[in-house]
């Protein structure tokens, strides 16, 4: 292997994404306005889960305060009242799922609309039937805190949104690009330089983890400012997880890379993997009551190993010792990718 | 003297498709040699079967008298009929990352010189015109010093102007005694540079010498051209072979002073009239039946 020549194609390859500076500026942005939209939503008061139908009312707009339902059920969290002027444009949403529950305001006895289709009607129901309850009732149950301090929403999504950015940009930068580069002829023209595959597989990834890890660092420095994370763990220790997340990440890119030159087909291939990543590897909701065999499928995608890792590090301060295992399966992932890669890789076909 | 190149009964076959069916030839030390045929010849698949882009189905290719080894791709400069390259890169770094590639190398300055490359040696390798490319793609085939030279349709695309500047380019080279290999289509070109020259048809070689020697051998006779509605020469009065081609009358000759006098004492008024000399495009037409770019 010649140092040389893989510090030239690094080099070529860095200058040519700085210089692109629309997806320069998108690796940044994009990350940055999922955290902020989604800060935005879930830190603020006034998101709302449910949405309640209360009819008549003159307008969607309605003043809860003003509202004849029951008081408790008014003072409930998470809940919007829209208006509707009468039952059937009410029952017309209700029916589309635009609402969850539809209302009779008025003093009782009260009626309500619910979809026997629909989950969170379901809940809502129990909500409003609760709320009928005198107040006096004393619950057969007894609230108790957690210990310790509490992980916000956005504690827990960040890792995943951050982990999400780093899996497309390592997939698409290096699976896509490469198969551009065979199509249009740039890997037949080096092809016949005595550069070898290895060198320009390798420059490919180390541009690319070094872009990873830079993008993560500017990325959480600037969402951090805003947001405040809480991180019990080392910073040092999530470094090291992102690092072999994004190692393996961009390993299983350089497979996707290795043949084809149809950027159509390469595109269909990359959301097949992408996807169901992104879905199954606790990105943005908790496998936690899923099938087992979904839980043992989503083991497959190295995403789901760097996110387990890296938010026990940041919600539990675990350690790399802690996180030994998804460290091993990791590094173990990043070699047999690497491995497949290099025996499939072909400069022209 | 050991030939610097030798091609053995090369075959290259996609799937039911002979694209390149045995051909063979060696090539001397400092010789511009073409491969001269029409497009889907199998001049591009030969070319790149020597280079090793692409693997023969059969056959044998000896460099300096050697199977290549990886340090064929030291030694040898290559141009593509078209290629892309390295997005974002200006032509000044394109050339430093190409010669990083290599061990012995030409400087910048000496390409830019070599190859006129000074007017847009900072500008992004896809801003520049047709010929400055062409240029540019060609210094980097030479950035290894390369002994032996190959170019695929190098002036494919350019105006008469930039056809002209690159052949003197590619002379210019010749004249550094490097082994040159070029494909084309155009007769002239292959007229202008070669000093041998095979012509392929349906992936076979079907002549292969000296341009000169071809033309004695493939194409006798000298053509005169007339206007056919100012001339009602009568092809039964004539003495000489007389051919109706579109608007003109075709006379072919071995002697073009006696076809003058014959014309003359003819009353034919000579003033429209052009004489064309044989060329490697007769030869491909007496050899195939058909024109070279048809």
């Amino acid at each position: 292997m010649s140092f040389k020549r893989l510090w030239a194609i690094l080099k070529a390859r860095n200058y040519e994404f700085f210089r692109d500076h629309s997806a320069f500026g998108w690796n940044f942005l994009f990350p940055f306005l999922l955290v902020a939209g989604f800060g935005i939503i879930f830190g603020g008061k006034t998101y709302t889960e449910y949405k309640i139908g209360v009819f008549p009312s003159e307008s969607k707009q309605v003043s809860i305060a003003e509202l004849n339902i029951p008081q408790r059920f008014k003072d409930m969290q998470y809940l919007k009242f829209i208006g509707f002027p009468n039952a059937a444009e009410g029952l017309e949403k209700l029916k589309h799922h635009r609402i969850d529950f539809l209302l009779k305001t008025g003093n009782g006895p009260h009626q309500y609309w619910v979809s026997d289709a629909s989950p969170k009607g379901y809940v809502v129901e129990q909500m409003f039937k609760a709320s009928l309850f005198p107040a006096e009732n004393t619950l057969n149950a007894e609230k108790k805190e957690i210990q310790g301090s509490a992980i916000r929403y956005i504690d827990w999504l960040f890792p995943g949104i951050l982990a999400m950015n780093m899996m497309f940009s390592a997939l698409w930068g290096v699976g896509y690009v490469v198969v551009r580069y065979r199509k249009n002829g740039v890997l037949k023209r080096l092809k016949v330089t005595p550069l070898t595959a290895f060198e320009y597989l390798t420059a490919q990834a180390i541009s690319r983890i070094f872009l990873l890890m830079f993008t993560l660092v500017i990325v959480w420095t600037g969402c951090d400012l805003i947001f405040s994370f809480n991180v019990q763990g080392s910073y040092i220790d999530l470094f090291v997880i992102f690092f072999l997340g994004s190692l393996s990440l961009t390993s299983l890119g350089l497979v996707l890379a290795s043949r084809g030159t149809s950027e159509e087909f390469t595109t269909g291939i990359l959301n097949f993997i992408s996807w169901p990543m992104m879905f199954l590897s606790e990105v943005w909701f908790s496998l936690e009551g899923a099938p087992g065999w979904v839980k043992i499928f989503a083991k497959i995608f190295p995403l789901t190993h760097m996110l387990t890792a890296a938010r026990r590090v940041m919600h539990d301060g675990a350690g790399l010792i802690d996180v030994g295992q998804e460290i091993m399966i990791l590094s173990l992932m990043t070699l047999g990718f690497l491995t497949l890669g290099a025996s499939l890789f072909s400069w022209n076909k | 003297m050991q030939p610097i190149l030798e091609v053995r009964n090369l075959v290259k076959k996609y799937n039911q498709l002979v694209a390149v069916d045995g051909i063979s030839f060696a090539l001397r030390k400092g010789v511009c040699f073409g491969l001269l045929g029409p497009n889907g010849a199998g001049k591009t698949t030969t070319i790149e079967v020597i280079e090793d882009v692409i693997p023969p189905t059969t056959g044998e290719i000896l460099y300096q008298g050697k199977s290549r080894s990886p340090s064929f791709k030291e030694e040898v400069g290559i141009q593509f009929q078209s290629t892309a390259l390295l997005n974002l890169l200006t032509v000044r770094e394109t050339l430093q990352t190409f010669q990083s590639f290599f061990t012995k190398t030409i400087t910048i300055e000496e390409l830019v010189e070599l190859c006129r490359l000074g007017e847009f040696l900072d500008q992004y390798n896809d801003k520049i015109s047709g010929g400055q490319r062409q240029r540019f793609l060609m210094a980097l085939a030479l950035i290894n010093r390369p002994e032996l030279l190959f170019l695929d349709e190098p002036s494919t695309g350019l105006d008469p102007q930039a056809r002209r500047n690159l052949w003197d380019l590619i002379l210019g080279i010749k004249a550094e005694g490097k082994t040159i290999i070029l494909t084309t289509h155009y007769m002239e070109e292959a007229q202008y540079l070669c000093d041998e020259v095979a012509i392929m048809d349906y992936g076979k070689i079907i002549a292969q010498g000296s341009p000169d020697e071809l033309i004695r051998q493939y194409s006798r006779g000298i053509t005169v051209v007339l206007p056919r509605e100012r001339y009602a020469l009568k092809a039964n009065s004539f003495p000489l072979p007389v051919r109706e081609v579109k608007d003109t009358i075709e006379i072919k000759t071995d002697d073009i002073n006696q076809c003058l006098e014959q014309l003359i004492s003819h009353d034919v008024d000579l003033s429209d009239i052009s004489v064309r000399s044989p060329n490697l495009e007769t030869v491909f037409l007496n050899l195939t039946g058909r024109k070279l770019r048809e």
